[in-house]
């Protein structure tokens, strides 16, 4: 299947998400940020679908704005409070901000102008039908052979087994009495207002 | 144009996987138009009609700030329902288009529809809308992991093949249910009915809200949608449908065998296929029947209403006509035209009938049990999630990989002993 106005969707993505990540800081509202940044999120997909990288985009679209977003606005509803317009739109950082900012900048610029010949210089022919066959294959190996990423996939996956476990031995309250009582006492006092 | 129009006509493969974008927007509005109107349909069952909001309603919200996070949930919950039907294939090439990964899509941008029941409770001073959003934003990802996981188990039966590699394409599913020649529903006997019924409890709980009539009963029950009225509340129910319909047509795809017919492969005479074919002209024959039945001897006495029936009755009649001709005419297969487009009746009547099969069921549960505990008591549903659906996914996943493991080898070794011989 030829492309199809390239680079108009590539500029469209990308204005997509800068824009997205703009309206991410100098919003008011925490939850506008949020809609920001799954407008960004999004649009990162749509590049790595350009990329004929499907796989990746759609796990993109279900880890990250499917996911970690909902657990962004579960956090921002908690302990929303709504907007209120007296309070600074920016916290007074911008002393740390604007140079770090401006040295991740040179970074990349110094990356591609010293690795030039990392980046090809024309259309690479990349295998859209067979790509998450070609993941499948570098994370698990073929008959007779494992993968270049086997080991690395397998501490990833302990690392988040560990990670769920730890969450539930936090949250049932055995043998930490703090959080329960704390639980408690909150259902028996009404609340103060949202 | 013509020429693009027509030099589509009678590929193979669906309109976006053969780069044809002119074919590809014919097919989203068809898609769009069905999907609406099955949509009202389902609305005008579960609910008397009389009870739809009026789009021109306004509701109370008029603060500017919250205005807009206000607008953007019933829409995102919209766009996200019918993102999905882009890769969900009602024919061998109907579908919009077929990507790689189109389970994982299907799956990513239906959890989107999380967000749109979060937002929808960013209410000012509401208290209960937001708690209730919160509850069934958490309930719906919840039932998220063991959805996941027993979607898992079906592409993994995808792989048993010659080759070994499995497909996340729905169009590629459901062929490898062809190819196997059975349904994954009925694969390793008991693994791929345990996985559907997963699958069905955790989509009900999961599109479950409650429904208007209840809401009017005890406002509380209905949460962040009871802050909506008027065009958006519309939308909301809408998009819940839509997404209904869409959660459907996965589970069609994925264990029902899509659109092939029943019976596809051990009645695959040429006269078997000439009966089956017939079924979509006798379906509409009966609602015929049906809806004339009601015509004579209806509840309703008012005069109008009767002549209404008559004619969709009417309208029906012909449909069923046409359906016949189609059937009767396509037989033989010197008539191109006519015997493709038997075809392509056939798949999409087995689709729609087995998705409407489905959803009949849905419904009939969501009104047999209009507080259900899915929706009603937040403890239980965490419960039947996580100490009863996971571990049972879990364990249909892992079993799935081991008899299919098994399987492989006992072929291979089948095929050794031959080679051997």
């Amino acid at each position: 299947m030829t492309p199809v106005a390239t680079s108009f969707f590539f500029y469209l993505l990308a204005s997509a998400t800068v824009l997205g990540g703009l309206l991410v800081i100098t919003c008011r509202s925490a939850v506008r940020s949020a809609l920001a940044l799954i407008v960004t999120l999004l649009a990162v997909a749509g590049l790595y679908l350009m990329l004929y990288a499907s796989f990746v985009a759609g796990a993109e679209v279900l880890v990250y704005a499917g996911g970690i977003m909902v657990l962004f606005l579960l956090a921002i509803m908690f302990t929303w409070t709504g907007v209120s317009p007296n309070e600074p739109r920016f916290l007074g950082v911008a002393w740390i901000g604007i140079p770090s900012g401006c040295a991740l900048l040179a970074f990349l610029i110094f990356a591609f102008v010293k690795g030039r010949e990392l980046f090809p210089d024309r259309m690479i022919a990349l295998g859209e039908e067979s790509n998450t066959q070609q993941i499948a294959s570098l994370l698990y190996g073929e008959p007779g052979r494992t993968g270049s990423y086997t080991f690395a996939f397998e501490i990833a996956s302990l690392l988040l087994l560990v990670a769920i476990l730890g969450a539930v031995v936090k949250v049932s309250g055995r043998g930490v009495a703090g959080p329960v009582s704390a639980v408690e006492s909150q259902e028996t006092r009404p609340s103060p207002g949202i | 144009m013509l020429n693009s129009l027509m030099s589509y006509l009678g590929s193979t493969l669906s309109p976006g996987a053969a780069g044809n974008q002119l074919w590809a927007l014919i097919y989203v509005v068809f898609v769009f138009m069905g999907v609406s109107a099955a949509s009202i349909a389902l609305y005008w069952i579960e609910h008397s009609a009389g009870s739809a909001p009026c789009p021109a309603a306004a509701d109370g919200i008029s603060n500017r700030e919250t205005r807009f996070v206000f607008w953007i949930a019933p829409i995102m919950g919209l766009l996200a329902a019918f993102a999905a039907y882009a890769v969900i294939p009602f024919g061998p090439s109907q579908a919009v288009t077929d990507v790689n990964i189109g389970a994982l899509l299907i799956l990513g941008v239906l959890s989107l529809n999380v967000l749109s029941i979060l937002l929808s409770g960013c209410v000012p001073n509401s208290r209960g809308a937001l708690l209730t959003a919160l509850l069934s934003g958490a309930r719906m990802v919840l039932f998220q992991v063991p959805i996941g996981l027993v979607a898992v188990a079906a592409i993994l039966m995808t792989s048993l093949n010659e080759s070994g590699t499995g497909t996340l394409s729905m169009i590629g599913i459901v062929q490898a249910q062809e190819d196997q020649g059975t349904w994954f529903l009925f694969k390793f006997f008991p693994i791929g009915l345990i996985a559907f019924v997963v699958f069905v409890i955790g989509m009900v709980a999961q599109t479950k809200r409650e429904r208007l009539a209840v809401a009017a009963e005890r406002p509380s029950d209905a949460g962040a949608q009871n802050e909506y009225d008027g065009l958006r509340r519309l939308l909301l129910i809408f998009g819940e449908y839509a997404a209904m319909i869409a959660v459907s047509s996965v589970a069609v795809t994925l264990w029902l065998g899509g659109w092939l017919r029943p019976f596809a492969s051990q009645l695959s005479a040429p006269s078997w296929e000439n009966i089956f074919s017939l079924f979509p002209g006798f379906t509409f024959l009966l609602l015929t029947a049906i809806l004339l039945v009601m015509t004579v001897r209806g509840g309703s006495p008012s005069r109008p209403r009767r002549t209404q029936l008559a004619v969709v009755a009417a309208l029906f009649g012909l449909i069923a006509a046409l359906l016949f001709m189609i059937a009767v005419a396509g037989r033989s297969s010197d008539r191109h035209i006519l015997a493709s487009l038997r075809e392509n009746v056939n798949y999409l009547y087995w689709f729609a009938a087995k998705v409407a099969i489905l959803l009949s069921i849905i419904l009939y549960y969501r009104s047999a049990r209009s507080r259900n505990r899915f929706g009603r008591y937040f403890d239980q549903s965490t419960r039947l999630a996580w100490k009863i659906l996971v571990p049972i996914s879990l364990a249909v996943l892992a079993l799935t990989a081991i008899v299919g493991l098994k399987h492989e080898t006992w072929d291979q070794a089948k095929q050794l002993l031959r080679m051997r011989s």
